[in-house]
Formats: C-alpha cells, structure tokens, sequence
C-alpha cells in the first residue's frame, strides 16, 4: 500500500466511523419504533473498536486491513447487523486487489453485496440495509460520483419508510412497520455517504 | 471428555440462557455438556460471537454441538461462530431449529441417551413441526 493509499484508507475509515458514532440516537430511535431499539448502541460498540485499532488497521494491506475491520464489527457489535455489516468489509477485502480500480471497486462491491445477501437469508424489498446498498451498487456502476452516490443512498433510505418488513425484527411488526425507516438502512446510508469520497481516489 | 452431543443454548438475554440452561440440567444432570451464553459484549440484551465461541468450546464433544437460540441476532451470531470453527469441526456444530426452552431440554434428554447430532436436532426441530 502506497502513503496515499493508507492516508485515505485511514481517514476514510475514521469519517465512517465518526459519522456513525455520532448518529448513535437517530439509529436507536429509528430502532425504537420498529425494533428492538440496540441499532445504534450497537454499532457505536462496533465501529468504536474499529478506532480503538485504527492505525494497526490501516498499516495492514488494504484487503487485509478491510478483512480486520469486518472482523471487529463481528466480534464487537453484538446484533445481526455484527455479522452483516462484518461480511460486507470481510468480503470486499476477499475480493479487492491491495490497488483497486474503480472497475475492481465496482465488482468487489458486488460480491460483498451477495455475501450479506447469503447471511442475512434476505434480498432488496425487505426493508433491510440490502436496499441501500443494491441501489448503490447500481448507481456506481452507472458511473456515479460521490455526490450521486450520497443522493442515490438517501433516495433508497427514504424508500424503505413505505415498505413492509418481511425480514429481521421489523418483520414481527407486520404492517406496522410500514411508515418508518428502516434503521439498518438509514446505517447503510450513513456509512456510504461517509465513504463515498473513495470514489474520488479511485480512477 | 463426553462422547454425548453438547448442547449450546444462545438468548439475548443471560437470564433466559441461565435459566433454560437451569432446565436443561434438572433434566440431565451433569451428563450432557452444556454450555449458555446471552448478552452483547457489553452485557446488555443481545448476543456476541465471542461469547458463542467460548460456549461452543465449552460444550464441545466428538458427537458434536447442537446450539439453540431464541431470535433473529442469535441465530446470525451462531452461524457466523459455527463459520469461524475449525476445519475438523465443520458439520459437528449445528444450529435446531427449535424453540429455545423446549428444544434445549428436548435437544438435551435426546443427547443424555446417547442420540446423534442428527437426531438431538431432529428431536428438538419436531417442536416447530408440531
């Protein structure tokens, strides 16, 4: 990994890591209304012990170090979206060459996609983080830059306020879940609007 | 070490683990290996894969592991642990598809008279079935 290389990896981890620690509340209470009210707790646990080992993280080789952050969240967040969101970077760093391209970006994302598919037994549609990240992944490879990118995020988070549960504890809510955001989306959102400026450093 | 199936009982919350755990052994004594685990990693209601992996060690038997769990998290969490097992491991370390209280006891009177892994799961997934 080259100097550039490891300061934006470091510095791209720790605004997603900030951003969403600092959303711990409006995670909780998105949680609250339609779940089990741990999302946000949950994942500041996670991507705190992410910060706590940052700089030994980002010396590693970018698909390891991803692979180690991935692994953190599953030891530390302690809900399904541990293992979720663990599989997500874990996968991306099994498939990311140590100096992606955009294009090697794009399918890597894709991969990572289908492991949390694979995980969570779950698909798009069922108000889950899957329905941020599949709109994302598309508009990235129709060519999108950060900006869009952040815009197609919010776009598909706003989405899931009218759709049914049919998978996670929003599921046991039945209808009642409609009318609310889903809170692991409205994480995905947070966590791709963060990292969308590596979209800037890779060409 | 027991050649019995060891049982794994993963809930939110350490009360329910402790107490199905409590059941378990009124059923079958010490016999069975038997391990429980609840709590994030702070202790709060949830479930944590460090803490499964410990419980899966604890239980473990060459007949193998069967682990039950209540909701949604816990069942992710024991399959992530199960993935992270080792090699030689690999297909003795089930999750039932059971109901947490009745399929662990069910589960744990099937492994004290000497029942495989198959039919300790078996047994305990007839619960759903019925």
């Amino acid at each position: 990994m080259t100097q550039t290389d490891q300061i934006s990896f470091e510095t791209v981890v720790r605004e997603v890591a900030d951003a969403v620690i600092a959303a711990t509340d409006e995670l909780t209470a998105l949680d609250r209304a339609i779940g089990d009210g741990d999302h946000g707790l949950n994942m500041r646990r996670g991507f705190q012990a992410v910060l706590e080992e940052l700089p030994a993280i980002a010396a590693q080789p970018l698909p390891q170090a991803l692979q180690t952050a991935g692994m953190r969240l599953v030891m530390k967040v302690g809900g399904a979206s541990g293992p979720l969101y663990g599989t997500l970077f874990m996968a991306l760093g099994k498939t990311l060459p140590e100096n992606p391209s955009r294009a090697d970006f794009i399918t890597a994302f894709g991969a990572a996609i289908d492991a949390v598919k694979a995980r969570g037994k779950s698909d798009a549609g069922q108000k889950t983080m899957l329905d941020v990240l599949v709109p994302v992944h598309e508009a990235l490879s129709a060519g999108a830059d950060a900006k869009a990118l952040r815009a197609a995020a919010h776009r598909a988070a706003e989405a899931t306020v009218p759709m049914l549960a049919t998978r996670g504890r929003a599921s046991f809510l039945g209808e009642r879940s409609i009318g609310h955001m889903d809170p692991g989306a409205r994480s995905a959102e947070i966590i791709v609007t963060a990292a969308a400026d590596l979209t800037e450093y890779a060409s | 070490m027991s050649s019995r199936v060891g049982i794994v009982i993963v809930s939110h919350s350490p009360d329910v683990a402790r107490g199905t755990a409590e059941m378990v052994r009124q059923m079958v004594g010490e016999e069975v290996p038997l391990a429980h685990c609840g709590g994030n990693p702070d202790g709060g209601l949830g479930t944590s894969v460090e803490k499964i992996l410990a419980a899966i060690d604890e239980a473990w038997s060459e007949a193998g592991v069967a682990i039950l769990v209540d909701l949604g998290g816990a069942e992710t969490n024991s399959e992530m642990a199960i993935e992270m097992q080792p090699p030689e491991r690999q297909g003795r370390v089930v999750i039932c598809n059971a109901p947490i209280v009745e399929g662990a006891v069910m589960a744990a009177t099937e492994s004290w008279g000497g029942a495989t892994l198959a039919q300790v799961c078996g047994a305990a997934e007839e619960l759903s079935a019925a």
